[in-house]
């Protein structure tokens, strides 16, 4: 795989931390990266660890099974429960946990829950199940919400009647926003969300620098591209500039992708608020259907509890989303919270800064603080 | 399910749909392409796959990089292509 080792070149990684160890100087960064999947290659790849140690990543809100909140599963649940209906979710939501047990305990205890790689699968069950009921949990950022958003477009097409969606959908911007308006944290910049970025592209990010002053460069999900947009989000600093960047052009187009932008406007409307995990409620974050797609809207169909559940108290997912804690620093963290058994979201998902850190990056901060390289690193 | 699974565009299945083929790290299934219908998408393109939807038109070089990426993930990879491949849109899709 000839193609996969540029972005992998220790000589081109050596020479990017020599940019940015030349570039940070004396000076302290704190840098967020907001994607779930740039977490995980941080981690992966040990990047905390060849960075100058004034160079700082924190890490963001980006992973859309994270930030769902407790009540909301248990509202998935009390739907899942409802006589005849088959409800179907993404593998990811199904452990996620709510005031009492997750989808798959329920599905234990007998509701038809049912794992869907994608909305259409949700979609193909109701048309051969005329005779239940199908409801789709939809969750994720605007990279999932256009394929919810389609599949609404062809059960209306087709007049499906058993069919309907519980949306959970997010978008990227209020909660950043809502990151930069917390006193908790000082950033210096962001990483961009790369996948995030195909669908809304690169205007929605201009108000990062001109309300607040930061620069945002849009990074790839290889380590070379991680460290090439901090070396860019640097050299934008050193010379004054505070701009919207695209590290990742190869991918990522500045319109994003305009017919998934439409059909998401179409299908969907803002919410006044929605809750998040540890971010709490953010004011037009969440979409739900508009009125004309209310005969495939779940919460008009079933009776959602709507109950808000707060965390778990020893659980801290929301400053661990909010970049003000780092997974290690969690009290339960490795202990009574692991993959296994998971107490909060960010343990969850393969996404999650926890679950990344305790599958990855602890071995390479055992190793760091071993090897004396990160003397600061020790607890 | 956030993760980008990159495919490569074998035939298209059925236009009036926007179904088409894609091989994905060797295993044949069906997409939709109705996202990127402005792409003007041709066989033998590559495709970055959300939820069984191409989601963005990428070259073989990203493509590469992106499979690689997904494959040093190690068991969250094999999760998310093996749950492609459970997928009830492969075969003949939602008529």
């Amino acid at each position: 795989m000839k193609f996969v080792d540029e972005y992998r070149d220790p000589t081109a990684a050596k020479a990017l931390v020599a940019q940015i160890t030349a570039l940070s100087g004396d000076d302290h960064f704190k840098f967020m990266e907001v994607c779930g999947g740039h977490t995980h290659t941080i981690y992966r790849h040990g990047i905390e660890h060849v960075l100058p140690a004034n160079v700082e990543l924190v890490h963001g809100p980006g992973c859309p099974v994270c930030v769902i909140p407790m009540g909301r599963v248990d509202d998935a649940i009390a739907v899942a429960r409802e006589p005849g209906v088959i409800f179907t979710s993404f593998g990811d939501m199904m452990r996620v946990p709510g005031s009492e047990g997750n989808l798959l305990t329920a599905k234990a205890e007998g509701a038809d829950v049912r794992f869907v790689y994608s909305p259409l699968d949700a979609l193909k069950i109701a048309m051969e199940t005329p005779e239940r009921q199908v409801v789709f949990f939809a969750v994720g950022f605007e990279t999932t919400a256009p394929s919810t958003a389609l599949t609404l477009l062809q059960a209306k097409a087709r007049a499906i009647p058993n069919f309907t969606v519980f949306s959970n959908h997010v978008t990227i911007v209020p909660p950043l926003r809502a990151i930069l308006e917390s006193p908790d944290l000082r950033l210096n910049g962001f990483l961009g969300p790369g996948h995030v970025s195909t669908v809304v592209g690169q205007r929605p990010y201009r108000f990062v620098p001109s309300e607040y002053g930061l620069p945002l460069v849009t990074a790839g999900f290889e380590p070379l591209d991680i460290l090439h947009a901090i070396s860019m989000l640097l050299t934008q600093i050193r010379e004054g500039r505070c701009e919207v960047e695209n590290q990742y052009t190869r991918v990522v187009r500045e319109e994003g992708n305009p017919s998934a932008l439409a059909i998401l406007s179409e299908v969907f409307e803002l919410r006044p608020h929605f809750e998040w995990r540890g971010l709490g409620f953010i004011s037009q974050s969440g979409l739900r259907l508009r009125p004309e797609f209310a005969a495939f809207d779940a919460e008009l169909k079933y009776r959602i509890p709507g109950v808000r559940v707060a965390d778990p108290k020893a659980c801290q997912c929301g400053e661990v989303l909010k970049g003000v804690i780092k997974p290690w620093e969690c009290k339960v963290f490795g202990t009574a919270c692991t993959p296994e058994t998971p107490i909060g979201t960010c343990m969850v998902s393969s996404e999650g800064a926890c679950a990344a850190y305790y599958n990855f990056g602890r071995m390479h901060r055992e190793a760091a603080v071993t090897l004396g390289r990160r003397s600061q690193l020790a607890v | 399910m956030c993760l980008g699974i990159p495919g490569q565009l074998k035939e298209f299945s059925d236009v009036h749909e926007h179904l088409a083929r894609v091989d994905v790290a060797g295993v044949t299934r069906i997409i939709n392409v109705g996202l990127l219908e402005e792409e003007r998408l041709k066989t033998g393109d590559w495709v970055l796959i959300h939820v069984g939807f191409a989601m963005a038109k990428i070259d073989e070089e990203e493509a590469a990089s992106a499979l690689a990426a997904l494959q040093s993930m190690g068991q969250a990879y094999e999760e998310e292509l093996a749950a492609f491949g459970t997928s009830s849109t492969s075969g003949e899709g939602v008529r």
